[in-house]
Formats: structure tokens, sequence, C-alpha cells
């Protein structure tokens, strides 16, 4: 299958700073792709340099087969962005800025009326068209900046933290949207915070420090060898005071990491201590767990410190 | 390639095969969707706009009825030691003129000083105890005129005054006849009662106009810098140009409204005559407004927040003030400052204002004028195109 989007060693520097460092990945129709990483990890700048927004210093990449480095007037009709801004003008109405964006990409007459129709009936939101953006909720404001942004029927949709601040009705709602658009080959590509958003998505990519350290299914990111170091297992510690527990285990014999997870810990220990740490623990309850997408993420970024240390 | 790529409920608004077309009106996508929607928010946002056409009315009212450079009836002080006809008549000399004000009499020297440094008189007059005699006898008599060069407008006019009713009442006394060999007759034209307002209001337009517009222009894009939707334009097929012009229109319709409601004052108002042709002189504006439009896109290219485009505009008042020649003549400048006065465009609506309204000038007599702004204002506007594009990949 021919990928909708690639990354090819994209490098782009500003001055001395590596803002993407040497990222490549290839994303194919319909996927639903989610990118994590921290804040300033170089997330928004490589959506930026798939639109064609930025010139790459070193590598490239392509969209539905277009160059991002030559062809970023014809990409930009082809791609939709919403960002955690929205875009919207929130003293026009929800329909004014819905026929905005549709005479910004150059959809006229009947054309325009009809896919005005078809994202109003999508994201519900045909109630409130006489209703100034700015008056809306999170959750509408949201949708609204998603009419806008597929209004051109778009084959690749760019979500910038598309979620932050918004409740979660909301959020799982706006989820629903993008697998139903997911479903009829439309490809999104997703930047979150949020771990069980990360987890919804097909296919994740951990990028940290410009480096996308990571790449592959949920599933297949816990298996990775980085995440679960040779000689290391998880485990879950149930006890009725995990938080004054904590720091009791944290300096305990063999174990790298702990942290609190409900009413619980978790723990990445060295396999041979295991039975010690048992014993130190009488009134515990120790069970072996796989690691979650936090815990791929915390060890991975923990290792990248320590070999950069 | 992926032509197939969309499923059966999303239709396409245009087909991939289209021939890109690199035509001039690419240069100019979305030009319409965004003038239309710039009106929405001038409409929408009620209060902007009704401080944006009244403000500069107000200024026009302040500033036209204030400025008033004709120097009448100075305050002056009198220390008249002579005390006798002649100098009586003298000092009626001066208070006929309208320039001087005798408003006080000084009983010594020292109260003459006191009266001018304190600021109660700006010319003081001392006429000495042997003034008569010496007229009589034909021998020189002095008469000591004091003035405060604090205000260099009130000086000049004081000197030159004083001057000509001393030669006059001289010139009397000497010729047998009291008749003068010549008289002067100035004819002053297109403003002959010399009155201020007329030089003054045609300036003021060119300055009122010029603020409102790049103000109003440069907060609206900055505006959209801040709250996102200007990152949201770039990722849509909106040219530079396209932005930029649309953007213009509606800020140049609604100064072209203002410019008109403020000649329709400065007519019934201010008694302004207009001598040349109205349509001429609304047509010779359009070049300054496209200037100043384009002039506020550069700013909001420069500026990062409202704040910064606020100070930015406010930045170009003081040399349209001051270099235009809207107050001090250009030819008195040093060449340095003659260079920049070219440099700015109000300079030039102030001698399109001033040609058309005073002098009856038509479009024969300022098409440089016009030209030169012109081709200021589409440097502008494609300096701001380049500025936007280049600011885009920050």
């Amino acid at each position: 299958m021919t990928p909708v989007i690639t990354s090819d060693h994209l490098t782009i520097r500003f001055g001395s700073f590596n803002a993407v460092n040497d990222v490549s990945f290839a994303i194919g129709k319909g996927e639903v792709f989610g990118f994590l990483g921290p804040n300033g990890s170089g997330k928004t700048t490589i959506i930026k340099a798939l639109c064609g927004l930025l010139s790459p210093t070193e590598g490239g990449g392509e969209i539905l087969g277009m160059d991002i480095r030559k062809d970023a007037a014809e990409i930009k009709r082809h791609v939709g962005y919403m960002s955690q801004k929205f875009g919207l003008y929130e003293d026009l109405t929800v329909a004014e800025n819905i026929d905005f964006y549709a005479g910004v990409y150059g959809i006229k007459g009947s054309k325009a009326e009809q896919r005005k129709d078809e994202v109003l009936a999508l994201t519900g939101i045909e109630h409130y068209m006489k209703r100034r953006a700015g008056q809306l909720s999170g959750g509408w404001k949201q949708r609204l900046a998603l009419a806008c942004a597929i209004i051109h029927s778009p084959e690749v949709v760019f979500l910038d933290e598309p979620t932050a601040g918004i409740d979660p009705v909301a959020r799982r709602a706006l989820w629903d949207l993008i697998f139903r658009l997911s479903g009829q080959g439309v490809t999104f590509f997703v930047t979150t915070h949020y771990m069980d958003e990360a987890e919804r998505c097909g296919r994740v990519g951990y990028i940290y420090l410009s480096k996308l350290v990571a790449l592959g299914t949920v599933a297949e990111l816990q298996r990775l060898p980085e995440a679960n170091p040779e000689g290391t297992m998880r485990i879950q510690i149930d006890t009725p005071d995990p938080s004054s527990m904590l720091e009791t285990v944290r300096k305990m014999r063999g174990v790298r990491e702990a942290t609190i997870f409900g009413r619980s810990i978790h723990a990445l220990v060295d396999a041979n201590q295991i039975d010690s740490l048992k014993s130190q623990l009488p009134d515990a309850k120790v069970k072996t767990i796989a690691p979650s997408l936090e815990d791929v993420f915390v060890t991975l970024t923990y290792r990248i410190m320590e070999t950069a240390a | 390639m992926s032509t197939a790529l969309t499923g059966p409920v999303v239709s396409r608004p245009f087909d991939r095969k289209e021939p890109l077309g690199f035509s001039a009106l690419n240069h100019f996508q979305g030009l319409v969707p965004v003038c239309r929607k710039e009106f929405l928010h001038i409409v929408r946002d009620s209060g902007t706009l009704f401080f944006a056409l009244l403000i500069p009315m107000l200024q026009l009212f302040l500033f036209g009825f204030a400025v008033d450079t004709n120097v009448r009836q100075i305050p002056t002080v009198v220390f008249d030691e002579s005390q006798t006809q002649e100098s009586r008549q003298l000092l009626e000399s001066f208070a006929n003129s309208d320039v001087f004000q005798l408003k006080s009499y000084a009983q010594t020297k020292e109260q003459m000083y006191e009266a001018v440094r304190a600021g109660k008189a700006r010319v003081g007059i001392r006429i000495p105890y042997d003034y008569a005699r010496h007229l009589q006898d034909g021998s020189t008599a002095t008469v000591l005129v004091l003035v405060d060069g604090s205000d260099s407008t009130v000086a000049g006019q004081a000197v030159s005054t004083s001057t000509g009713v001393t030669l006059r009442e001289s010139l009397a006394r000497v010729l047998p006849s009291g008749k003068m060999p010549i008289e002067v007759r100035p004819s002053v034209l297109y403003n002959p009662a010399t009155r201020s307002a007329n030089f003054f209001v045609p300036g003021l337009i060119a300055i009122l106009l010029q603020v409102m517009t790049i103000l109003l222009i440069a907060l609206s894009l900055v505006r959209e810098r801040e709250r996102g939707t200007l990152e949201q334009l770039t990722m849509t097929p909106v040219a530079p140009l396209g932005l930029m012009v649309g953007k213009m229109i509606p800020y140049g319709v609604l100064a072209f409204l203002e410019l008109c409601a403020i000649l329709v004052v400065m007519r019934v108002v201010f008694v302004v005559p207009i001598h040349g042709s109205v349509i001429v002189l609304l047509a010779m504006s359009l070049p300054f407004l496209l200037t100043v439009l384009g002039l506020g896109l550069v700013i909001s290219t420069k500026a990062r927040t409202q704040a910064e485009a606020f100070q930015l505009s406010m930045g170009t008042i003081l040399p349209s003030v001051f270099l235009s020649g809207y107050i001090f003549l250009i030819d008195n400048m040093p060449p340095i400052f003659q260079a920049i006065s070219r440099m700015i465009p109000t300079t030039y609506y102030i001698q399109i204002l001033r040609g058309i309204i005073l002098r009856g000038a038509g479009m024969s007599d300022l098409w440089p004028q016009a030209a030169i702004l012109t081709v200021m204002g589409c440097a502008a506007i494609l300096l701001a195109a380049r500025q936007f594009v280049q600011h885009k990949t920050i």
C-alpha cells in the first residue's frame, strides 16, 4: 500500500537548535496515527513541515505523493488542520465561520452548500448555526473547528492537541467522529498528551528531544525491549496506603522506577530481587503486569536522559 | 498515486487532477472570503467602529478650532516715561495694528521686565522721557521694544509689526504732505483672509486619516495572530496577497467614508471652500489610502501583540506632523530632513489636499504626487506580503 504521509529522515534546524532530528515514518490510508511527546519536543514543527509551511533542513517527506518541499500550495488543498487554539472567529456565527473556510478553500455555490450540510450533519452542530462561535462551549467550539478543518474534504487531517481542555464527553464524541471519518478513508495524524487517547490510535509515535524514539502499535510498544529491560519485571503492589509506601518502595534494592497508579504502586524491578522485595512488603499483594503505554514512555524517557547524562 | 482516496460519504469539491494553474488570480486566493469576513468583523464590533469614526471627528473639531497661527492681540506692557501727546500717539498706532494689546502699564523699568518674565506680557514697550523732545528738535528718538523670544512665531510677528508701526510714524513726520510715496497693496491669493483653518484643516485630514487607517488595519491582522486564526489561515490555500488585499478593502471603504464626513465638516463647520473638484480630491485620496493601508500591514507583520502594533502606529504620527509640511515649511528644513520628508507619504497627500482645496489645482498639477503615493502603496503591500510569508516559516 502506498503510504499517505511519509516523513523521510526529516530534519529541521532553527539556527543551532535541532527542532526535528532525523524523523522517519510512514502512515497508510485511513490510519489514525497518534503522536506523543512533551511540549517543545517538535510535534507541531513536524506537522508544519508536512503541510509545507516549513522547509526541512535535511530529509523530506510526501503527502499523497506530493513533495512537501515543492508542492506546498497543492498539499494545503488536500490537508485539514485543527490546532488547540481552534482558529475560529469568535464574533462570527457558526455558519459564517464555516462559510468563510469554505470560501478560503475556493468551494463555491451549490458545492459549498452541499459540503456545509455534510459537515454540519457530521458534527451535529446544525442547531447552533446562528450562534456566535465565542458563545459555544469548549466541546462545541472544537466540533465547529473540526467542521471548518474538513470543509474541503481533505484526505489527510492533522489534529494538534485537539482535546486539550475539553471535557471527557466532548473528547469521546470527537474520537467517535475521527473514527467515522477514518472509516471513510481519511487519514488522521493526532498529537496528544493523553495516554488513553494514544491507546485508541492504531499506531503511536513517541518523540522526545526532537527524535522519534518509539513507533508502533500499542501492543508492539508494550513489548519493546527498551521498555522492558532484560532482567526486569513490572509489578503491581496493592497496599492499603500506597502514597506513604511509595518512598519506601523507591528506596528498596532492585527498584528502578515506581509510581502510584490508582490505589496501587506500579514498579519496574530487577527480576532477581523480586523475592526479597516481596519479603519486605508482607502486607502487600504483588503481581506481575504488562507495562502501560505511560510506563513505556516514562521508561524510554529515563533511558534517554541517562544516556544523555 | 492516491486518486481514489476518499470514501463514499465525503464529496469532493474539486478534482485533484485539476491543473494547478499559476494565473495571477492564484496570488489573490481567498480575497473575497477574507474581505466579506472583515466587513462582518467591522459591523459586529460596533464599539471599535464608533470610536474609529468618532475620534478623528472629535480631533478635527478640537484641532481645527485650536490651531490659529495668525498672531493677534499680543499682551503688551507699556512703560511710558515720556507721558506726552507724541508718546500717546505712538502707543495708539501700536494698539491699532491689532497685533498688540496694551494690557498693563508699568511704573518702573523693573516692573516692565518682571511682567515679561512672569509671562503676563510678551512684549514690553518703553518710551523714554526725552522722546517728544527728540522728535521736536529733529534728532533720533529711541523706543525700546522688548520681545519675549520663547515663542518664535509671536516674537517674529512682534518685531516686524513694531518696526512697521514706527517706520510709518517716522515717515509721516518726515514727509511734508504726510503722504506715502509707495504703498504696498499685498494681494493674498487662494486664502485671502489668511485664515489658519484654511491652511491647517486640509493638512489635518491627512493626519487623521493616516492614524485611523494604520491603526485599524494593523490591529485587525495582529488580533488574528494573537487569537491563532492566522496560524489556521496559513494552513489554508489563502495567498498572502489575497489576505492582505482582502483586509485592505473593508478598512479602505471605512477610511473613505470618514474622509467624506471630514470634508463635509470642513466645508460646513470650518467654512473652508474647496476651490478644486471634489471628485478629483476623492479620487486622488485613493493612492494615499492605499499607502497608509499598506503601511499598517507592514506594521502588523512586525508586531507580535496588539500593544506593539499600537505603539508602532503611534510612532508614525510625529514624523508626519512635523516633517510633512503640515506645520513647518519643507523648504526651510536642512537638506537631510527635506530628504526624509520626501519619504513620508503624508507629505504628498498634504500637497494634494492643499493644492485642490486651496488653490483649485487639478489632476494635471498633482499627478506626480498621486503617482509617488501609488508606487509607495504597492511597495508597502508587496513588502508586507513578503514579510508575511517569511514570518510563517519561523
